[in-house]
């Protein structure tokens, strides 16, 4: 069969673009290099949806982060994706850095960001008790929020393919030819080849890397890793704003936020990566440390004896320092997204449907699907009903009575819906994605096991062929003698 | 809540800790159909059914034991009275007026009103998050207890060449375990100068298999994109930080965590019990009662041990405890407890002085003593001292406190343990 669309990625942009993409009669596939959705930049950032004051007047930055922004509460609502208006504080710790954030200011005046204030020591203690004394102002941006990036991708994605857009794991494509209108896409291993008419590249930090193979466009793109430290939910409370410190040629420094999830995310760093090493989302010995000694400046209270996890991820910075999302030189059946970093995030929705436009643009708007749901079935979290509500869920099926992760409340029910639900879970890794099970304080030390007796029994694959993402990550081997 | 069931003691854990506390309450005078077990797991044994070495039994029952067998004669315990047990069974809340909210298969979500709690959830490993270890998150890194329910109570091997981090007894156990499964186990590395675990372990699980223990050594980097492929290890100065120059690179598949047990609670912090940060357990008296009047606390959940036995002694206060207020006690009057000079805290942290017996006072210190005393006093008055050749934070040591010294105390006095030169 040859698709009308192919999607190459499902991250957070690729799978909602496969959404919007999804409401028309049109045969679409999402391929994805590993074993499931947001496993590159989605799965690994700080899950901010910014205002949009950072990116300079003009830019396709601007113009999609203030449209993300203001499209996100609907989006993630539709989806049933965590989102929170918590809004953003940029705190300046000097005159210089007050007259810097004034600047900011008048640049999200320039871009159409709504709602800021510039506000003085004394309301931005009011705002944050435990903000660092040393601090003079900050720049308020009431716009902002904070959403959690791979559930955003997740639900994406089921909602896509829950509207008949095929969802293909494991394709790490190899090489991409075009023929009579039509593209072949190879993988790299020996797996059937994917034909379409029409292919978005929305392949993150692989995303120049598809560009070049096609027709030998270059972009210049440079990794950059980005490395976080998560706090137990206890910390709650230390701050409830997303909290930056002045930014920088490198980024929006280190910043400080509740997720979602009432966790405290500390990071990132900005360390540029040679592109050999662009899928070694290593923490760097060390880096913690310094991580958390920058946060201290604003946030004296954070601290690594509250770690519960360290992670990192990588973005894709154009050294346009800006996004690129324009069809292929020769070819505008194909379009390249390049250079999707911060504010990729916040930028997604409104990115989704700017491609949505272009494709139409270019081959017309085809026909509506009569039964197009923008949403997906609403996931039953189980630790968020009321006790009436626990007691109906249970009546129907009793597996949502069974606790399997202790500390974040999770059931073997919401576990068991997680690998059923359209491109579902199918490794451990996905199931804690889902479902928060092995997220918390004992990371999967007691529900570990139980998690991998429930994907072997849904999945129908012995125990210890169960990954814990995909490749050669299986987490037991042979039976003992 | 359609269904509320009446209890006049709940237990919630099954482990060594609560079937010990059930059944002392059951002999102090609770009737057995009014006690209820809530156990997670599918069987009443808690971790000792993993627990499949010997060492188990030698201070309780004087012979030497596995686990599941020193398990096992609890089991058969409680499965001879009325005790209610309740397996597979999670609690999700306890309220201020003690009521406990529980759910299973086939049940559903239920509560039960309770005179009496005892909380004795047991302790939980500390997760590679906790530690500031660079690298890579690939599959292949686990807690050693983990890693010992794969091989134990599964039957898989969860890898072939093995680091372990943290010489806790639970590492220990692993090393010698995985060695006898055909694993090759490259070391034991330790980030503080000695072992945090018992010495007859390190004999009989690492030196009888020549299995080397770095001390002051840790993993400072994982590395492996899908699985473990090795990791980098350093030695660390006196302030735990890497010393540069010492990295060095073991090829492994497998990194198993032994680096140290934290009391499970999640209840005990969701009702909001009064926490000791250094046992990170509730703050209890001599009965074990905690905070919240009704509530008790026994063993890992509270402090945790190093043998099975001292769970069961104490767990057993905690189950006449538990009874004694349930027929109702007189208003206890408080002295409290607590360590200085090296030694790290107490349980309990208060004594009511009306108590009648002997108290026992558990304590663990902060580092390695040779030839010191422990010495107990009270408003400046020695009540207890004794020579003490070792003392090592692996190992709990304990004190007692005479009823008739108690008696001379007046409410707000503090007991005093210390370590003091010979």
């Amino acid at each position: 069969m040859v698709y009308d669309i192919a999607i190459i990625g499902a991250g957070v942009v690729g799978s909602l673009t496969a959404r919007a993409l999804a409401k028309y009669n049109l045969n679409t596939v999402l391929i994805e290099k590993t074993s499931d959705v947001a496993m590159g930049t989605s799965k690994a950032n700080s899950g901010i949806v910014h205002a949009g004051f950072d990116a300079m007047n003009g830019t396709l930055k601007a113009k999609f982060n203030v449209k993300g922004c203001a499209m996100m509460e609907e989006t993630c609502k539709a989806l049933f994706v965590p989102y929170e208006k918590n809004g953003s504080l940029v705190v300046a710790f000097s005159n210089a850095e007050m007259e810097h954030i004034k600047e900011l200011y008048n640049r999200g005046l320039g871009n159409n960001v709504p709602d800021m204030e510039i506000i003085d020591a004394a309301k931005l203690k009011e705002l944050e008790p435990n903000i660092s004394d040393e601090a003079k102002g900050a720049l308020w941006a009431k716009s902002a929020g904070i959403v959690s990036p791979y559930e955003l991708a997740i639900g994406a994605a089921e909602c896509a393919a829950g509207n008949g857009v095929e969802f293909v794991r494991n394709f790490d494509i190899d090489a991409i030819t075009y023929a009579d209108g039509i593209f072949t896409l190879k993988c790299a291993c020996d797996c059937e080849e994917i034909q379409a008419k029409f292919v978005i590249n929305s392949a993150g930090l692989g995303a120049a890397n598809i560009a070049k193979k096609f027709n030998g466009e270059e972009f210049e793109v440079v990794g950059r890793l980005g490395e976080y430290g998560l706090l137990d939910r206890s910390c709650a409370g230390m701050c409830s704003h997303t909290i930056f410190q002045c930014p920088n040629e490198m980024g929006k420094g280190i910043l400080v936020t509740p997720t979602c999830h009432h966790n405290i995310l500390v990071g990132p760093s900005s360390i540029n990566v040679p592109s050999d090493a662009n899928d070694d989302t290593s923490v760097r010995v060390g880096a913690l440390r310094e991580i958390f000694a920058t946060a201290q400046k604003s946030v004296p209270i954070v601290s690594t004896r509250d770690m519960i996890t360290s992670f990192a991820g990588i973005r894709a910075h154009s050294t346009t320092d800006d996004f690129i999302i324009q069809p292929a030189k020769d070819n505008d059946h194909f379009i390249n997204l390049i250079g999707i970093e911060s504010p990729g995030l916040a930028s997604s929705p409104a990115i989704a449907e700017y491609v949505e436009n272009m494709v139409i643009d270019i081959i017309g708007k085809p026909e509506l699907k009569s039964d197009y749901n923008p949403g997906r079935k609403e996931p039953i979290i189980f630790r968020e009903l009321s006790m009436e509500e626990k007691e109906a869920v249970i009546a129907k099926d009793p597996a949502y009575a069974r606790i399997i992760c202790r500390c974040e409340t999770i059931t073997e029910g919401e576990i068991r819906a997680a690998i059923k639900a359209p491109a579902g879970a199918i490794d451990v890794d996905g199931v804690k994605r889902r479902t928060r099970a092995g997220m918390g304080r004992c990371q999967g030390g007691f529900c570990g096991s139980k998690v991998l007796a429930i994907l072997s029994e849904e999945l129908g694959k012995p125990i210890n062929q169960i990954e814990k993402f995909g490749g050669d990550s299986k987490i037991i081997y042979e039976r003992t003698k | 809540m359609s269904k509320i069931l009446n209890y006049d003691l709940v237990v919630v854990g099954g482990g060594p800790a609560g079937m010990a506390a059930a059944l002392e309450a059951a002999n102090n005078g609770i009737p057995e159909e009014n006690i209820i077990i809530l156990e997670r797991a599918e069987r009443l044994g808690g971790i000792l059914e993993q627990c499949i070495h010997s060492g188990f039994g030698a201070t309780y029952f004087g012979e030497m034991m596995s686990g599941p067998e020193y398990a096992d004669r609890f089991v058969k315990l409680v499965e001879k009275t009325k005790i209610a047990v309740k397996v597979d069974t999670m609690v999700l809340n306890l309220t201020e007026d003690n009521q406990v909210i529980c759910s299973n298969k086939d049940d559903g979500i239920y509560a039960i009103n309770a005179k009496a709690i005892i909380l004795a959830m047991g302790c939980r490993e500390r997760p590679r998050g906790a530690l500031d270890i660079a690298g890579s998150r690939p599959a292949g890194v686990m807690a050693a207890g983990a890693a010992q329910k794969f091989v134990n109570i599964d039957g898989y091997m969860p890898g072939h060449k093995v680091v372990i981090l943290g010489s806790g007894d639970i590492g220990l156990i692993m090393a010698r375990r995985m060695t006898l499964e055909g694993a090759k186990v490259e070391c034991v590395c330790e980030v503080m100068p000695y072992s945090g675990g018992l010495q007859r372990n390190i004999v009989q699980c690492l030196e009888d298999f020549d299995i080397p223990l770095y001390l002051s050594c840790t993993v400072i980097q994982v590395h492996g994109k899908d699985r473990v492929t090795g990791v980098t290890i350093a030695n660390v100065d006196d302030k735990m930080l890497p010393i540069p120059g010492t990295e060095r690179y073991i090829e492994c598949d497998t990194v198993l965590l032994s680096v140290g047990l934290i009391p499970e609670n999640e209840l005990s912090n969701q009702i909001g019990l009064e926490m000791d940060p250094v046992t990170r357990g509730p703050k209890v008296n001599e009965m074990r009662e905690t905070s919240h009047k009704g509530v008790f606390a026994c063993g890992n959940v509270l402090q945790v041990h190093d043998l099975v036995d001292f769970v069961t002694q104490e767990s057993q206060i905690a189950g006449k405890g538990a009874a004694q207020y349930i027929h109702g006690a007189a208003e206890p009057e408080y002295v409290t407890c607590k360590g200085i000079n090296g030694v790290r805290y107490t349980v309990p942290q208060r004594i009511n002085k009306n108590n009648p017996e002997e108290v026992k006072i558990y304590f663990r210190v902060a580092n390695v003593y040779r030839d010191k005393r422990v010495v107990v006093t009270c408003n400046g008055k020695e009540l207890w001292n004794r020579k003490k050749l070792k003392l090592a934070p692996g190992e709990m040591e304990n004190v007692f406190i005479k009823p008739e010294n108690l008696a001379q105390m007046n409410a707000g006095d503090e007991i005093i343990v210390s370590i003091e030169e010979a």
